[in-house]
């Protein structure tokens, strides 16, 4: 644009603004007002009563020792004891080596959903058959795939322990009975039901690295190894920066595949935060000490966010 | 051969190896759907019967439905709540999103910042304290405080404020000159021209909030107000060992997502693929 049109439009422009500024100014800027908040008053209201009030309890009840049966006259102020008694509580650290192996699940979801989303976007027929197939665990309800599985690993009588015998392996493992089974048992499920989402939004990111840069490839002789390492990977790396943030932030929220298949166990080689959280909040009913691994959690998803934060200007190239 | 049947013959390979894994991958639903069709003492015989040998379908399902665990029941709560659930989050998202995306007013900004960061909170950090509150209101044990937990979505309204925003100012300002307020612009003309983005999150609100599993195991206790993923756990504990009939169950609990799904399907996939968003 004209540089001598721009000035001379601007002042035009704001003398209708100061007109309108002035006519609307008072009476009408406080029925937006109102309305404003008249519109987003039932979701301020829900969250802050649901939410927020929540939240700043959760931090004042980390600090006291409380048992919910005994009424307010029951509680103590004890500062910080549940957190140094969190800091030496075995079966709280061992939740937590739990949750760290259970990180593993998140690159290998992200990897299987990575091929199937290639696969599916441009090398097969069929393709809303594809995604309709691997987006059924997703949809289904955690209980029924969880009991379904339950049954699939039956350490006698289940199918897949009758196949692995049939294949003449002698000692099939116990899967979700077995200490040493049950955590992987579980992480093999969850990439299970985790690879519809992530495919999908895959799917998503493919379609939108523009195609010139494969033709380009092409004419260069590119094959489909070079292509997939200098172009779609790198295209998609702001997915996978995406998913992998949020697939590492629902590992701290496991609760529903442990709280119908092992409740923690056995030997409590399943227990995780926050099973261990809930074990102790409604089961034993330690509100105080359960408030504190509440403080815990929140703490470790706030520091992945704001890492992300951080971090997402670094990782994504492009 | 030239380079295009070389292309479609690639295709047409991966497409049947995808077809196998995809098999597979789908074993699982299969073995459920075929068990709850058999007897008992077919359930475990080896190799798998996939066609069962002997019907059983009308007898288990039959004694899902309407046996000693009436499903119908549990059904009943599960539509109640997901229904409600869904249409209020939708209500409730929608104008928040609308308020804060069209209305301009000083402290909408900060409010906003304010909603969005209650997002980061794990809902299970805030689980005792809310147990706590539901007991004393007397929310604890009913289906209109299961309904109201879900029913404030900070998601929902990030999503609609996304397309609130896309929608015109032009529209509203010259219907504004007309002299409508906001609830008649809102109810006229901003809500018809995001209804495609409200329906895509009134089906993922609906799966999600019919798959709950975690609100309902705390804030139930009643037998009565069960819905379906509690009464299945409970169903199987009673159950332990007809594995036919829980088979049945668990098909039950799927279909009513199955069919969502499959109605809404491009749009389910869209949000999904649009945001990114989870549960």
């Amino acid at each position: 644009m004209n540089p001598l049109q721009e000035t001379t439009a601007k002042p035009k422009m704001s003398d209708k603004q100061k007109l309108t500024a002035k006519r609307s100014s008072g009476a009408i800027q406080r029925k937006e007002t109102l309305a404003g908040f008249l519109f987003v008053g039932p979701m301020l209201i829900g969250v802050t009563v649901l939410t927020l009030l929540p939240i700043l309890a959760t931090f004042a009840l980390s600090l006291a020792d409380w048992n919910f049966i005994a009424g307010f006259d029951g509680l103590k102020w004890v500062g910080f004891d549940n957190f140094e008694r969190l800091a030496k509580d075995a079966a709280f650290l061992k939740s937590l080596k739990n949750n760290a192996y259970f990180l593993l699940t998140v690159p290998a979801y992200l990897a299987v959903s990575m091929f199937l989303a290639i696969m599916i976007d441009k090398h097969v027929y069929l393709k809303s058959y594809f995604k309709v197939a691997y987006f059924m665990p997703y949809i289904s309800s955690i209980v029924a795939v969880a009991i379904v599985w339950q049954v699939l690993f039956h350490p006698s009588a289940g199918p897949v322990n009758q196949l692995l015998l049939a294949l003449g392996i002698e000692n099939p493992p116990k899967w979700i009975a077995d200490p040493k089974y049950a955590l992987p048992s579980l992480m093999m499920i969850t990439v299970w039901t985790a690879i519809g989402f992530n495919m999908i939004v895959y799917i998503a990111g493919l379609q939108s690295i523009p195609r010139d840069l494969y033709e380009a490839a092409d004419i260069d002789g590119a094959n489909a190894w070079v292509k997939f390492k200098s172009i779609t990977f790198p295209q998609l790396s702001s997915t996978s920066f995406f998913l992998l943030v949020t697939g590492i932030i629902s590992t701290f929220k496991v609760f529903d595949l442990i709280a119908i298949l092992t409740k923690g166990g056995p030997l409590s080689s399943t227990s995780m935060i926050v099973w261990y959280l809930y074990d102790t909040a409604f089961v034993n009913l330690k509100i105080g000490y359960a408030s504190s691994m509440a403080v815990v959690l929140f703490a470790c998803v706030l520091l992945i966010t704001l890492l992300q934060w951080a971090s997402q200007k670094k990782w994504v190239n492009y | 051969m030239n380079q295009k049947t070389i292309s479609t013959v690639r295709k047409s390979i991966f497409t049947v190896l995808m077809m196998g894994m995809s098999i597979l991958f789908l074993l699982p639903f299969v073995w459920m759907l075929s068990t709850s069709f058999k007897i008992e003492a077919d359930v475990f015989t080896y190799p798998i019967q996939w066609i069962p040998k002997t019907w059983h379908v009308i007898e288990n399902y039959k004694e899902v439905w309407n046996g000693q665990f009436p499903f119908y029941k549990y059904y009943w709560n599960s539509i109640k709540i997901t229904v409600i659930t869904t249409i209020l989050s939708c209500i409730v998202s929608a104008l928040a999103a609308y308020g804060f995306s069209k209305i301009q007013f000083a402290a909408g900004k900060y409010l906003f910042i304010i909603v969005l960061a209650t997002y980061m909170i794990p809902h299970q950090a805030i689980l005792v304290p809310q147990f706590i509150l539901y007991r004393s209101i007397g929310f604890f044990d009913s289906h209109l405080g299961l309904i109201m937990l879900s029913s404030f979505s900070v998601l929902g309204t990030f999503m609609l404020r996304q397309f609130f925003m896309g929608v015109h100012n032009e529209y509203i300002e010259s219907a504004k000159i007309d002299g409508a307020g906001h609830g008649r612009i809102f109810m006229q003309i901003a809500f018809p021209l995001v209804r495609p983005a409200v329906a895509t999150y009134a089906i993922l609100r609906f799966i999600w909030t019919w798959n709950d599993y975690q609100n309902p195991l705390i804030f139930l206790r009643t037998d009565s107000l069960y819905t379906i993923q509690l009464a299945m756990q409970k169903f199987t504990t009673i159950n332990g060992e007809f594995y036919s009939l829980i088979m049945a169950a668990a098909v039950s609990s799927i279909v009513p997502l199955l069919i969502i799904f499959v109605i809404g399907q491009k749009s389910v996939i869209e949000g999904i693929a649009l945001g990114g968003v989870k549960g």
